[in-house]
Order: structure tokens, then C-alpha cells, then sequence
């Protein structure tokens, strides 16, 4: 068996030297074996997860209702505007959403089958930084200043690999930096010494020292230059690609989602309104909002006089209408939208919008009646 | 259309203990009245400094800023106020571009009281006004900044920059703060006011997607130095300048059935601190060669088309023919 | 559904968000105003003090008797329904002498404090903007000063007045005005770098208006919480002035003059003592309480 294991080491991942000690395939601390995954594995299933902050009186309803699943290698992109809801989904994934008035009002977070979103915090803690990692959109501040980098990094490798001596972990470490183009020279330095499109590299390091199945990045190019942004992206691909890493990428940039992810969701006041692959969504945008996200964005490719916003701006996640929550701002609004359920409509593959009038839609943009 | 404002030779030097930071060195530029000059470039580029000397925000090291062909670049205690007028200021961040303690009514109110043409009889209609303007909901002159969401802050902050109706607005990223929905409907905004006032704009961005958009030309500047400036649309065919390229390549598009040649650029930012003459490019570009050494000079190569780059002619042969634009290597 | 369309009105701009929601026009003052008094605590010690206080500006009219009138025939009393904390040495009734004394102390500490945050944000602000030259010599200064310690000085100043309650005010201000004017000047370096600053640059405001309308208002905070907070100090510190026999002197029912003289009796007559120092705890806790419900209300970081 665990000869066979091996194989499939070898097969997948061949350039990582870092997995010679790789000890995946001995029994974790509580005796269950952790099981490398095939490319297309079923590695992560969210089900009708609900998060909720509450404020004093106040109850904001941040994520309402949202399932996806994420196979092992592939990356999904989810897209939306600030105030939506994406971060918290990622946070309550990993549970590192704030102690107090935040919480897990419903639905399950399916992990190799266990359900971390009601799992204790001591299991936990082997799965967050190890199994799933997380990279954040300010490495000004997602970095400890007064540590240097290589400490950073060692001292995730040596917290996930207990029994590791120190300068294994420091040799892993720099091995890490490296991989992302920061040279070894330079591991003593500390975080404010570097640029930002450095201190990002940093951070994917750490996120990805431990060789995880799933990466969480939260806007993780935001912060830098479009020249920078683009080394790190294509960096941070590269790696995932070497070690088969799954990605859920969040941003509002659909540009990074359609040059890096493979699926997409777009987020509307805490709900996905539309899902699919990457060619489904771009190609055939059915829903009234995505539709909208694209006719507001100059596209490079083509001449517009004027750009197509939405009308209005996002309902305050205190006071989110009942029915479809786009419905105040969208041109296609009917009766129904106000206060009826929205169904999930199949629109083949793996499409799915969600919205009560989509022949209507269908049809508008067909026609290419601008409305 | 005659040049509303042209600046020449600006440099913007800031003193620091380890020698002299060129923020913004020897740039060149020229702004047709009632058009768009888009500046792009990426942190350190200078746009922003160079926004803020424009309008005398701060006081430039060397060159000259001619306005309506007057030098206005030191304007005297009495000259300065009506020049203000003339020349305003849009900012990025719609969080920190309103006093926190001032009402939309108080923000609006300051320029038009201040100004030189001040009448004192209804202030309010000429608020309310602005507000419609603008497109913000009468309802709202009572509130706070922290009331209002950001696209909302950014209407008043472009309400009090046009409330002295001025002829020049400097554009410090007025967009990149805000969602992509409502980037569209404050682009349309100041699109609309644009015509409607015959404003001319300085658009500071990062954008590409936007400043292709909005802007009638656009400037690159790397590193305080301009290195391209073009007729808007002929940058994005025409590319000449290889950090120009570089940029352009780096945009993630949408469009996922084309594919994308990426110019990964390698290295880093030299230090703007006592930069040595020549190209400041050079260390990070794939066509380096010995004469980026030598101070660069800013060439027309095509009909109002400047380049700031030696080997631009040798590395585009085809483009003065037929305009394609291929990059020998 | 009707779609509102993005064209232009001659003049106008869409208002593509006016489907508004909620009240508008509540200042930050007001926001601040419905935390404290949502916190028990800070209000609790809010209305204390305000109790203590109106009980000392009113107390020539509450008082049951005069503080100054002795009546040996009484001395020592314990209390009772006539004499509420008893009397002291001389007779005089404890507790008309107790609330009478918050004048003086409540007032020195409130007047000291009042004094050295004026001048320290008068000192601060000029620091603060005007740079250069002017902030480095105000900033050495106050560094020398700051190198006194607070209350060796507070001591030779009272010392070298004199007593008083003017005096003394003047002592307990002098070594307060420093950090403040610190605190500020750090504050308006930050504000100044706002956008909103030099947006009020570009609009054509003059110096003076920048600092009293943008920079100031702005950068007051932290300083109005030091202010509360200090008030508790400056009452300790006039009290220990009384006490050491600088600041008021007797027969003034300060409580600080009062606990000097409760010390000899404190084993047989512990009222003499316990009283002012009752008054003393009471006091300082209260404005304690507030001032922690002020700095929670005012900060930042909590939004809804």
C-alpha cells in the first residue's frame, strides 16, 4: 500500500524536493492516514454555509445560503464587489472569522469529509496552515514586522511538522524562499525591508511551505502594481501546478479570474447568483448582475462611448431585500423578484444562475437591445 | 483646440538624508483645453507628485508651467488664489478626501464662499445645484462622510473640486478606490461634466482599461521620467516604449479567447534616490543595451507620438510603415 | 421595473442612488453621545460625578451647616441623624465641611486641568503646523521640561508661589501642559497628511481657517479623552498639595487639608478620615468610568 503511495508521490510531484520528507503518508496524530489526492478528487464541498455578524441589535446577514465544491488541483474564482460577502467565506472556511459576533448560523464545510465548520479548534489547528492555507491582500500587515522572513516561514514548517529540527526547518524554509525568487541572501532580511510585490512572495511561501491541498487567497494581488501582480500570479500558479494545489481565489477583478481560474462565482450581498466554468461565465453571462459587471468595465479590447453602469449601489447587509437582492438595481425586474425565493436554474455543464427571469435575459441579450 | 496647459522641464526633487529623491524628473507635457491626459505609470512613477506641483500643491524644484500661456509656475501672493481657481483637484481615496466633520452642505459651501466670484445671496440654490450636478440626492445635504458610501464621497469630493468652475482638474485616481460599479457611474459623471463644462482633465490611473477609456492621450512615466506619450488609442497599437509594452502585456484581460504574450519584466525598482543619468528602465529591460547609459531624450516618432527610449526606432521598423507593432528582439 | 437610463439631463447628473435609507445629519458628536450612554458604566460614573459636582457648587445652600462654624461644646461627635458624618476636632459638622470642600478640590482639579490642556493644544497646534524650526524648538523645550520629574516640579512651583487656590491651580497645570501639547502635535502630523487637508489648501483656505475647521477638530480627540482622564489626577494632586500643606491651607475643608488633619485622629475618630477620603474615591472613580466609556465611544474602530 504504501508502495503504491509512493508511486503516485513520485508521479505528481517530481520536481518537489521538499516531499523527500514528506510525511503525508505516515499516520497523523490521531492515527488516520492522510490520503494524497488525485488531480480531480473532490477535496472541498461547501453546503448551504450561512455566516452572520451581529452587532448589538443588528444582525448583518454576511453569506446567505452558498454551496460550491473545489476538486483537488483545480482553482475557483470568486467574484464581488466590496461588502459582499466574500472574504467571510474564506475566514469561515479556515474558522478565523472574529470570536465574538460572528458565527456559523448554517450549513457545513466538507473537508476530506470531516466538517470543519463544526469541528473543535484543537482539529483545527492541524488543518489550517498545513491542509488549507491562506494568503492575505495586505502583506504590510499580514507579515510580524519584527520577525525575519526566514523565521516566518521556518516557524510555520517546524509548528506543522512536529519533531522537525530546527535546521531542518530553516533549510526548508529557504528552500521555500527560493521557489518564490526571494534568494537566500536575502532570507534574513525583515518584512519592511522588502517591496510589496516581495512581502506577497513572502507570504505565499509560508502559505504554501507545508504543501497544502487548498490555498485561500483573499485578494492576494490587490495591493501591488499590475507589473508586480502579474509575476507573483504567475508565480503562484506555477507552484500550484508543480504540487497540484487547489486555489479559491477571491477578488473583484474579473481579469485575474479569467487569466487564473478554471471555475467561477459571482457574489451578489452574500449569495452566489451565478456559477460555472470559466467559458460559461465569460462567454454566456446570464445573470442581470454579471451581465452588469461586465458592461461597466472598459474592456481594452473595444470602443465604447459610454460604460453600462448599475444603477444604485449595494444594499447595506443590514437591510438586504427580501426575494432577489439585486432585484432594486437590476432592468430586469419583475413582480416575483421582490419577495419570491429565487431558484437555481441548470443551464447546462456546470452553469447554474440564479435569478427568476433568465429567457428574459437570454433573449435581451441576444436581440443586443441595450437597455 | 489650443493648449490649455503645458508644463516643461518639471522636476520635483524631494530632500532626503541620504541625498535627493527625483520624484518627478524633467517631464514634459501638454494639455489640450477641453480633453484627457491620461497618466499611467505604477508606484513610484511620480504621477501623483507631479498631479500636486501641477496645481501648486506644491512647489516644483525646476521647469515651467505656462497656463493659458502665462508662467505660472512661482504665482505671487496675490496671484495664487485666482490660479487655485482655475486648477483643481480630484483625490483617490473616498475615505480620507472629506473632512469627517464637515456635511455634504459644509464641504460644498467652502469653495463657493472662498471663491473670488462669491455672490452672497442663494448660496443654497448654488448648492443644491452642485448636488444635482454631481448626482447626489438633496436628501443628503445634512449628512456625514461616514454616512455616505464611497462612490457617494467621491460625487462630493468632484462637487467641491468643480464648485469654483475651474477650467483644469487633476485627477489623482479617483476611481481605483471604488467598486466597479460605481468606477462606471463616476466615470460617466466626469465624462458628462467634461463636455458639458469643456473641462480639461489630468487622469492619474493604473488602469489601463480606464485610462484607454476616458483619456484623448495618454503618458507613461516610469520611475519620475515620462518614457511615452501618444494619441490614446495608438498606445495600446502602437506600443513603442518596452515598458509601455511591459504594462500593457501585465493587464489581465478578460477576453479569454486571446491569448496573452506575457513580458514578465525581471527585477526590481532602482532607487529613485540619486538615480544615475540614462534610462531608469534599463536594469529591467529585455532590450537593454550600452547607449541606455546615456541620458535619454524624448523623440517624436510618429505624429504626436513621443518616446523616450534609444533603441525605440530599431525595435519598431514596421511601425511607421504600416503601424503594426512587433517587437524585434 | 422602470430602467432609469444614464443620459444626461442638460445641467443635471443622474441621481442613479436615490433610493436613500436611514437618517442622515448625525454628527460623529452625536454617534459618540449614543455610545456613552449606552454603556451603564460610564454613565453611571457620569451622573455620579455630575451629582458630586452640583452638590459642591451648591453646597452653601445644602449644607446643613456652616463649614466654618466651631462648636467646641461638640467635638468629636459620632454620626448621627443631626450630624450625618459627625464632627471633628473643633465641632465643625464633617459632612457640611465634606461637600463644601469638593469646591475647592473639584475646582482646582477641573481649572488645572482646563488650563494645561488650553495651552498645551495652543503649543501643540503651533508645533504641529507649522514644522520646521518652530516645531524643534518647541519640541526641545518640552523635552527638557518633560525631564523633571512631574511631581518634583508640581512641588517646587507650589512651593515658590505659595498657597492658594490660584496658586495652586497654576502649580497642578504647569507639568500637564507638555504632554499634551505632545499628544497633539503627534496628531496633527497625522491629520495634516490627510487628503481632506489639502484639499482645503486647494479651495483657496488660508492657514488659520485649515488649522481651526480641518486640522484641529480632527486631531482633538485623543486629547479630550487625556483631558478626562486627567481631571482624576489633578484632584489627586491638589488633595496631596493640601495634604503636604502646600495648596489650600486650613481652615479651607479641602479634602487633601482635610485628610492631613483626619491622620492624627485616626484611630479614635476615624469619620475625620474616612469622610474626605471617601469623597476622594467616589470622585476619581466616577470620572474614571466615564472617561474609559468616552475613550471606547470615541474610538475608531468601533463601527456598527
Amino acid at each position: 500500500m504504501k508502495d503504491e503511495i509512493n508511486e503516485e508521490h513520485s508521479k505528481h510531484e517530481k520536481h518537489d524536493i521538499q516531499n523527500k520528507h514528506n510525511k503525508r503518508d505516515k499516520p497523523g496524530r490521531h492515527g488516520r492516514h492522510r490520503f494524497h489526492h488525485d488531480h480531480g478528487d473532490e477535496l472541498l464541498k461547501v453546503e448551504h454555509l450561512s455566516v452572520e455578524y451581529t452587532a448589538g441589535k443588528k444582525t448583518v446577514h454576511a453569506v446567505n445560503d452558498v454551496s460550491f465544491d473545489i476538486r483537488s488541483g483545480e482553482s475557483l474564482g470568486i467574484v464581488g464587489e466590496s461588502g459582499c460577502g466574500k472574504s467571510t467565506i474564506a475566514k469561515a472556511i479556515l474558522r478565523i472569522l472574529p470570536d465574538r459576533g460572528a458565527r456559523i448560523s448554517d450549513g457545513s464545510i466538507y473537508y476530506e469529509g470531516l466538517d470543519l465548520a463544526h469541528m473543535p479548534e484543537k482539529k483545527l489547528e492541524h488543518i489550517r496552515g498545513s491542509r488549507i492555507s491562506m494568503v492575505f491582500q495586505d502583506p504590510m500587515t499580514a507579515l510580524n514586522p519584527v520577525k525575519r522572513v526566514i523565521q516566518q516561514v521556518s516557524s510555520v514548517i517546524a509548528l506543522h511538522n512536529p519533531g522537525i529540527s530546527k535546521r531542518e526547518a530553516v533549510k526548508r524554509g529557504t528552500e521555500m524562499l527560493k521557489r518564490v525568487g526571494i534568494t537566500p541572501d536575502r532570507s534574513r532580511d525583515y518584512p519592511h525591508q522588502f517591496s510589496g510585490g516581495m512581502q506577497q512572495r513572502v507570504e505565499v511561501a509560508i502559505a504554501l511551505s507545508c504543501n497544502p491541498d487548498l490555498l485561500l487567497a483573499d485578494e492576494p494581488t490587490t495591493a501591488l502594481d499590475v507589473t508586480i501582480q502579474a509575476q507573483v500570479l504567475d508565480m503562484m500558479k506555477d507552484l500550484m501546478r508543480q504540487r497540484n494545489t487547489a486555489l479559491l481565489l477571491i477578488t473583484h477583478n474579473l481579469g485575474i479570474v479569467a487569466e487564473t481560474c478554471d471555475y467561477v462565482a459571482v457574489i451578489y450581498g452574500g449569495e452566489i447568483v451565478e456559477s460555472g466554468s470559466r467559458e460559461e461565465i465569460f462567454d454566456n453571462p446570464a445573470h442581470p448582475y454579471t451581465i452588469g459587471l461586465f458592461g461597466a468595465i472598459p474592456d481594452i479590447n473595444t470602443d465604447t462611448d459610454r460604460l453600462q453602469p448599475i444603477k444604485g449601489i449595494m444594499p447595506e447587509p443590514t437591510e438586504l431585500p427580501p426575494g432577489c437582492k439585486f432585484h432594486t438595481r437590476c432592468p430586469y425586474a419583475t413582480e416575483e423578484c421582490l419577495d419570491e425565493p429565487v431558484p437555481v436554474a441548470e443551464l447546462g455543464g456546470k452553469h447554474k444562475c440564479k435569478c427568476h427571469n433568465i429567457s428574459a435575459v437570454k433573449a435581451n441579450q441576444a436581440g443586443e437591445v441595450i437597455v | 483646440m489650443s493648449a490649455l496647459l503645458e508644463i516643461k522641464g518639471i522636476k520635483r526633487y524631494f530632500e532626503m538624508p541620504k541625498g535627493a529623491l527625483h520624484a518627478v524628473d524633467d517631464v514634459n507635457m501638454t494639455f489640450e483645453e477641453g480633453t484627457t491626459m491620461g497618466v499611467v505609470g505604477e508606484s513610484g512613477c511620480g504621477k501623483s507628485t507631479l498631479a500636486r506641483t501641477i496645481i501648486h500643491l506644491q512647489k516644483p524644484t525646476a521647469g515651467k508651467i505656462y497656463f493659458e500661456g502665462q508662467d505660472v509656475t512661482y504665482p505671487s501672493r496675490r496671484e495664487l488664489p485666482k490660479l487655485r481657481e482655475q486648477m483643481q483637484i480630484i483625490f483617490q481615496d473616498p475615505y480620507m478626501t472629506l473632512n469627517p466633520r464637515y456635511t455634504v452642505e459644509d464641504t460644498l459651501k467652502e469653495p463657493l464662499i472662498l471663491s473670488s466670484r462669491h455672490q452672497k445671496a442663494d448660496l443654497d440654490t448654488q448648492i443644491r445645484k452642485l448636488m444635482d450636478m454631481v448626482g447626489i440626492s438633496g436628501k443628503l445635504r445634512m449628512a456625514y462622510p461616514h454616512e455616505l458610501s464611497g462612490g457617494r464621497r467621491q460625487r462630493v469630493g468632484i462637487g467641491r473640486a468643480i464648485a469654483m468652475n475651474p477650467k483644469f482638474i487633476a485627477c489623482d485616481e479617483p476611481v481605483s478606490a471604488l467598486d466597479v460599479s460605481i468606477q462606471a457611474q463616476i466615470i460617466n459623471l466626469l465624462q458628462d461634466l467634461q463636455k458639458e463644462f469643456g473641462l480639461t482633465y489630468m487622469f492619474v490611473t493604473h488602469d489601463m482599461s480606464v485610462v484607454r477609456h476616458i483619456s484623448h492621450n495618454i503618458s507613461v512615466m516610469y520611475l519620475g521620467q515620462l518614457v511615452e506619450t501618444s494619441p490614446a488609442k495608438e498606445l495600446f497599437s502602437k506600443t513603442l516604449h518596452p515598458y509601455s509594452r511591459a504594462l500593457l502585456s501585465a493587464i489581465p484581460s478578460i477576453n479569454i479567447h486571446k491569448p496573452k504574450q506575457r513580458v514578465l519584466l525581471k527585477g526590481e525598482l532602482i532607487s529613485p534616490i540619486n538615480p544615475k543619468p540614462g534610462c531608469r528602465f534599463a536594469l529591467r529591460c529585455p532590450y537593454a543595451a550600452e547607449t541606455c547609459a546615456n541620458p535619454q531624450k524624448l523623440e517624436e516618432l510618429l505624429p504626436g507620438h513621443f518616446v523616450s527610449c534609444c533603441r525605440a526606432r530599431e525595435l519598431n521598423p514596421a511601425h511607421c510603415a504600416d503601424g503594426i507593432s512587433t517587437m524585434a528582439t | 421595473m422602470n430602467v432609469k437610463d444614464d443620459t444626461l439631463r442638460p445641467g443635471m447628473a443622474p441621481c442613479l442612488d436615490d433610493e436613500d435609507d436611514g437618517e442622515k445629519g448625525v454628527s460623529s458628536f452625536r454617534q459618540i453621545l449614543n455610545r456613552i450612554v449606552r454603556n451603564k458604566l460610564a454613565m453611571s460614573g457620569g451622573i455620579i460625578f455630575m451629582a458630586i459636582c452640583l452638590l459642591a457648587i451648591l453646597a452653601p445652600l445644602i449644607a446643613p451647616y456652616d463649614w466654618e462654624t466651631i462648636n467646641p461644646a461638640n467635638k468629636y461627635a459620632s454620626p448621627s441623624a443631626e450630624h450625618w458624618f459627625g464632627t471633628d476636632q473643633y465641632g465643625r459638622d464633617i459632612f457640611s465641611r465634606v461637600i463644601c470642600g469638593g469646591r475647592w478640590s473639584i475646582g482646582m482639579g477641573v481649572f488645572g486641568t482646563l488650563c494645561s490642556t488650553l495651552l498645551g493644544v495652543i503649543i501643540g497646534s503651533i508645533a504641529g503646523y507649522f514644522g520646521g524650526v518652530v516645531d524643534t524648538v518647541i519640541m526641545r523645550i518640552i523635552d527638557i521640561v518633560q525631564c523633571i520629574p512631574g511631581i518634583l516640579l508640581t512641588l517646587c512651583i507650589a512651593v515658590l508661589l505659595g498657597s492658594g487656590f490660584v496658586n495652586t491651580v497654576i502649580a497642578l497645570s504647569f507639568g500637564g501642559i507638555w504632554g499634551t501639547a505632545r499628544m497633539l502635535r503627534g496628531q496633527i502630523l497625522t491629520v495634516r497628511k490627510a487628503e481632506y487637508v489639502e484639499a482645503a489648501r486647494a479651495v483657496n483656505n488660508k492657514s488659520p481657517r485649515i488649522i481651526l475647521k480641518h486640522v484641529l477638530p480632527n486631531a482633538i480627540q485623543p486629547t479630550i479623552i487625556n483631558a478626562c482622564m486627567s481631571v482624576g489626577g489633578t484632584i489627586m494632586g491638589a488633595s496631596g498639595l493640601s495634604f503636604l500643606g502646600l495648596g489650600v491651607q486650613p481652615p479651607l475643608p479641602e479634602w487633601g487639608a482635610m485628610l492631613s488633619d483626619g491622620r492624627l485622629y485616626m484611630r479614635y475618630y476615624p469619620m475625620m478620615l474616612i469622610a474626605p477620603c471617601m469623597m476622594i474615591a467616589l470622585t476619581i472613580l466616577s470620572i474614571s468610568f466615564f472617561g474609559d466609556g468616552l475613550r471606547d465611544a470615541m474610538d475608531p474602530r468601533l463601527k456598527e
